[in-house]
């Protein structure tokens, strides 16, 4: 790993001046990061690390959504968000392994935008704004491909607000020497219609199977996605682990699924 | 290099680290602590599992400066007061949870951690919570036996496979 500065402000006003400086970059849980920079894939001068910010960690409820402070782990949401929002508090306590989940945090998984990674399919999956220190940002803008977000250098995610949902469920279906979502489905029912947002497939990085969504508006069961045919396989992800056509496979299987699950 | 400072096993330390060193360096090297091993170096094995304020990480996927503060516990700390095994530690002995023992110390680590947030875990539960911890040795089947017994759980219907 090359050497650089290690920083640790303790408000986000701090941190966004440290950021401010050439080939600075925020530090969350690092449980991506680390790895990257032990392989020399990022060469930053400074790292500002998040987690010492107690103004971003926490969840809480407040008019009908979740909040949940950018820096908070995965391991918190998992046991905070059980009563509130079970599918969420579920897709949480099944990220890595219990150490990762008690570094890695919501916003770095935001941030980053892993196109295999759970939290992207949360946050498109309910609609979520994605508060930074500067804009809110709805999650259907949020999105910009693989590895790639509306976010600009030095924004920090200071909070994600995920409206909470009648009923959710997410499912994955995991690599099984990596353990990320070769394909991975959040499906959640709302009064005023149903979103099912899928990671892992896609080329273009986490997004909405949106005839799904249309068609569990009328009959959310697993038998009214059984009618569709699955997502087009050409714009999906194809590799030694599963071709495009056995992804687009997975995600109508894993969707049905996720239904069955939530009702 | 900058001075950092934190409680590990119960006793003050302090040294100085440079930006990229990682918690299992400041570890082993400054302090001297080798209980806690390097396997993977990439996050996958477990063998680096401490627990920083209570919480099981992995120190090579944490970097010392990021524990300025903190209260960490490596396995040097695990033993009895009067220097004896505690129960975890004897229960790995007693149902013969290691073989080569590399791995052992951020199984025993994540053990504990385990236990302290469910006391009486299932068979499945307690292999579930060691996804993170990969032994080549044993199979798990023996450190399962271990960690259920530990809990003061009846081990003897969990007969060898």
């Amino acid at each position: 790993m090359y050497n650089f500065e290690l920083v640790t402000p303790s408000s986000v006003d701090e941190a966004v001046a440290a950021l401010g400086e050439e080939d600075a970059q925020p530090l969350g849980g690092g449980q991506t990061l680390i790895p990257t920079l032990k392989q020399r894939l990022a060469m930053p001068t400074k790292l500002v690390s998040l987690s010492r910010i107690e103004a971003l960690k926490g969840v809480k409820s407040e008019g009908g959504a979740l909040l949940i402070g950018g820096a908070t782990t995965h391991g918190t949401v998992a046991r905070e968000a059980a009563g509130q929002f079970p599918g969420l508090a579920d897709l949480a306590a099944h990220i890595g392994d219990p150490a990762v989940r008690n570094r890695g945090t919501i916003g770095g998984s935001l941030a980053n935008n892993d196109p295999s990674a759970c939290y992207p399919a949360a946050a498109l999956g309910t609609g979520a704004t994605i508060v930074t220190n500067s804009r809110e940002i709805a999650a259907d803008d949020y999105f910009q491909g693989m590895f790639a977000t509306a976010l600009e250098e030095g924004e920090i995610i200071t909070e994600v607000r995920l409206p909470i949902p009648e009923t959710s469920n997410y499912q994955k279906f995991e690599q099984p020497a990596s353990r990320f979502a070769l394909v991975g489905v959040f499906v959640a029912k709302y009064a005023d219609g149903v979103r099912v947002a899928v990671t892992g497939a896609s080329n273009d990085g986490v997004f909405r199977w949106s005839e799904a969504e249309a068609a569990l508006a009328s009959n959310f069961a697993a038998d009214a996605v059984e009618g569709l045919s699955a997502p087009d396989g050409s714009g999906m992800i194809s590799d030694l682990h599963g071709s495009g056509s056995y992804r687009a496979h997975l995600v109508k299987v894993l969707t049905k699924r996720a239904v069955a699950a939530a009702s | 290099m900058t001075k950092v400072s934190m409680t590990v096993n119960g006793k003050s330390v302090s040294g100085e680290v440079e930006g990229r060193t990682l918690l299992v360096q400041f570890l082993r090297e400054n302090l001297r602590l080798t209980g806690t091993h390097v396997g993977c170096d990439t996050s996958q094995c477990g063998a680096c599992v401490v627990h920083v304020d209570g919480e099981a990480v992995k120190a090579c996927t944490m970097f010392a400066g990021e524990a300025e503060g903190a209260q960490v516990t490596t396995i040097e700390g695990m033993a009895n007061a009067d220097g004896s095994l505690n129960t975890i530690q004897q229960a790995f002995q007693d149902h013969h949870g290691l073989q080569c023992g590399f791995c052992t110390p951020g199984m025993v680590m994540s053990a504990a951690a385990l236990l302290k947030e469910n006391p009486q875990p299932s068979e499945a539960e307690v292999r579930d919570y060691l996804e993170g911890n990969i032994c080549r040795c044993t199979g798990y089947h023996n450190i399962v036996k271990a960690i259920m017994a530990a809990s003061g759980q009846d081990v003897g219907k969990i007969a060898a496979e």
